[in-house]
């Protein structure tokens, strides 16, 4: 069998087991699996987002976690209004997701653009570093802003909602999460096939060539940031539904790290590898947090080993290296 | 506002940045000299203020565990260099960060296995106790030591890499890689010790600033980030630039938590002051960061042209 037939092969079986494990916990009413499961596609569309900016761009932003955060406030400070029936900047709250998720990308779309347009005037260890910059002033500032709960955090009384399920239950919530994670990775395919992506992976491998060509690097990167951040700002806002809590932890700088690794567990720029990525993730947490509390240590060695030896992650393990790679 | 209490606050500034520079000139050697990006140097400060309180617990001697502090940092550093920091080096830096990133979580969750999970005290020595008077002010024996220490470091390591051999071929080292192992240094022992010098200095500034905090699992990365900061405004690879950046955020962080809180209650009330005032002072040196960037990309003192 090929290696791209296997990736799809792969693929498919992510998704349905995606799909089937928490259906069967439905069926046996363990409400515990549901949430897992949920918590896995949120994190995937997370760092879906990312894989367009790291994946295909190569751009290594180490403070996604700034969108993810970003999005999550937007969540709860709209949940906030809406229960207390007060105003933000001359808007009321709301309790509905559409809505939310609306802004929750314009925003977090808005800031990854003042953020890229600054960051991508540098390369290398700098760009790294002044996207960890901007995502530490997001932490510190809401952790020492205090009108939307400051270091304590905000919690949303009740979970948003979504026309015609009731989000309070969790296979429900579980649909709404598993629907936007299929719509957003059939975007990243879309995205991938077009022009546009084959430009943005064309300025990857080497930017000089691109521009010689006729394509504008900093354009072209701007564009794929700014997507980047707000489909991982959307992640937040479902996030923060899920937990029914924001807090300034949503945009430290381990989160940020925490996206990188999912995406390297997978497999960079593979359209399947952050479901990959959060699923080991996930699963390593609760399956070796239940037998040791020192599982984190367990999780750097095996991260380590996929760093010094298996390179593209598991569906690079199992498919092969990537074709576009 | 007395100036006794400014004067304070300036010195408290000057010796966090003193502090920082022990850290921050570790970070830009090894991207200096390697090119390499390690996140796990902070871990390194952890293990030295862990092995300092344990040694000065239990000898009842801070020198001692100063120096246990240090040669442990120093040993953990030279062993990670050789397992896993080598086959980084030729890697792009999303490996490095990785690769550092799952070093972060390893010698955490080892440092919490051995040490436990509650925090370890480390006292200051006892003569260094108690302050001193500077005419306006009375002001920590201790932190004025912190500042001596790291004035007297930061001499040490400029006559190292100005007038001894072993600075020469660092000096080469960044330069150019190639050339120096053709004309015949062991460049893997080179970047063994350079590393391992890097790290003895973060243990060295974990013990020393562990006795003015507690000494916890996670202590190191806060300092990391700051020390990141440090290193991308001063110039990464330059030991001139680290030492600059270093003052500058020490200074600013500390005058900025201390000033603006009263800038503010200037014009507004007092508890609204303090927390606008309190999330600009904490965004500051990141805002620093991001307009040195913007006006000076490669930093304030470039290391390479």
């Amino acid at each position: 069998m090929d290696n791209l037939r296997k990736e799809w092969l792969l693929n498919a079986l992510l998704a349905g087991a995606l799909f089937a494990v928490p259906l069967w916990a439905w069926m046996a009413n363990e409400p515990f699996i549901i949430t897992l499961a949920t918590r896995i596609a949120i994190l995937a569309i997370a760092a879906v987002g990312l894989n367009i900016a790291l994946g295909l761009g190569g751009m290594v932003s180490f403070g996604h976690a700034l969108y993810l955060g970003v999005g999550g406030y937007v969540a709860g400070i709209a949940a906030y209004h809406a229960f207390n029936g007060t105003t933000v900047m001359g808007l009321p709250g709301t309790n509905q997701m559409l809505p939310i998720w609306g802004v929750a990308m314009v925003v977090s779309g808005l800031v990854a653009g003042i953020v890229g347009a600054l960051s991508l005037r540098t390369s290398g260890i700098f760009f790294i570093m002044i996207t960890l910059a901007f995502a530490q002033m997001g932490f510190f500032f809401t952790l020492s802003w205090p009108a939307y709960g400051g270091e304590d955090g905000l919690p949303i009384f009740m979970r948003n909602q979504f026309p015609g399920l009731n989000t309070a239950r969790p296979w429900e919530l579980f649909l709404v999460a598993y629907g936007v994670l299929l719509v957003t990775l059939a975007l990243f395919a879309m995205l991938r096939a077009a022009r546009f992506g084959a430009a943005l992976m064309a300025i990857r491998q080497n930017p000089d060539r691109a521009a010689a060509i006729g394509i504008s690097p900093f354009g072209i990167k701007l564009v794929a940031f700014v997507l980047s951040g707000m489909i991982t700002g959307l992640a937040g806002a479902m996030m923060a539904d899920l937990t029914r809590f924001v807090s300034p932890a949503m945009m430290a700088w381990t989160m940020s790290g925490e996206l990188i690794v999912i995406i390297i567990l997978g497999g960079v720029g593979r359209l399947f590898g952050p479901v990959a990525g959060a699923a080991i993730l996930v699963g390593f947490e609760v399956f070796f947090g239940g037998l040791t509390e020192h599982w984190k240590l367990w999780l750097g060695l095996v991260l380590l080993a996929v760093v010094l030896f298996a390179r593209g992650g598991l569906i690079g393990l199992i498919a092969g290296r990537a074709q576009n790679g | 506002m007395s100036l006794a209490l400014v004067l304070e606050q300036l010195l408290n500034g000057v010796q966090f940045g003193l502090m920082l520079f022990l850290m921050s000139a570790g970070l830009t050697l090894v991207f200096g000299v390697m090119g390499l990006i390690n996140l796990a140097h902070g871990s390194l400060y952890m293990i030295g203020a862990f092995l300092c309180a344990a040694v000065a617990g239990a000898t009842g001697n801070f020198w001692l565990g100063l120096m246990a502090g240090i040669a442990a940092a120093a040993a953990a550093g030279a062993l990670i260099e050789m397992i896993v920091i080598r086959r980084l080096y030729a890697r792009d830096h999303l490996d490095q960060v990785l690769a550092t990133f799952a070093l972060i979580l390893i010698l955490s969750e080892g440092v919490r296995m051995v040490f436990g999970p509650f925090p370890l005290y480390l006292n200051v020595p006892d003569s260094l106790r108690g302050t001193v008077s500077l005419g306006v002010v009375d002001y920590s024996l201790y932190r004025l030591a912190l500042i001596g220490f790291g004035l007297a470091v930061a001499v040490g390591l400029w006559a190292l890499i100005a007038k001894t051999r072993l600075g020469i071929q660092i000096r080469a080292g960044s330069t150019d890689r190639e050339m120096i192992a053709a004309l015949g240094v062991n460049i893997r022992a080179l970047y063994t010790i350079v590393f391992a010098l890097g790290a003895a200095l973060a243990g060295l500034a974990g013990a020393l600033v562990g006795a003015i905090q507690s000494v916890q699992v996670g202590m190191g990365e806060p300092v990391l980030i700051v020390a990141f900061v440090v290193i991308v405004i001063g110039g990464i690879g330059s030991i001139k630039g680290a030492m600059v950046g270093a003052l500058l955020v020490g200074v600013i962080d500390t005058m900025g938590r201390f000033l603006l809180p009263r800038i503010f209650a200037t014009f507004m009330d007092t508890s609204q002051a303090m927390g606008v005032g309190a999330a600009l002072a904490s965004m500051l040196i990141y805002l620093l960061m991001a307009l040195v960037l913007i006006f000076r990309p490669k930093g304030l003192f470039p290391a390479h042209g």
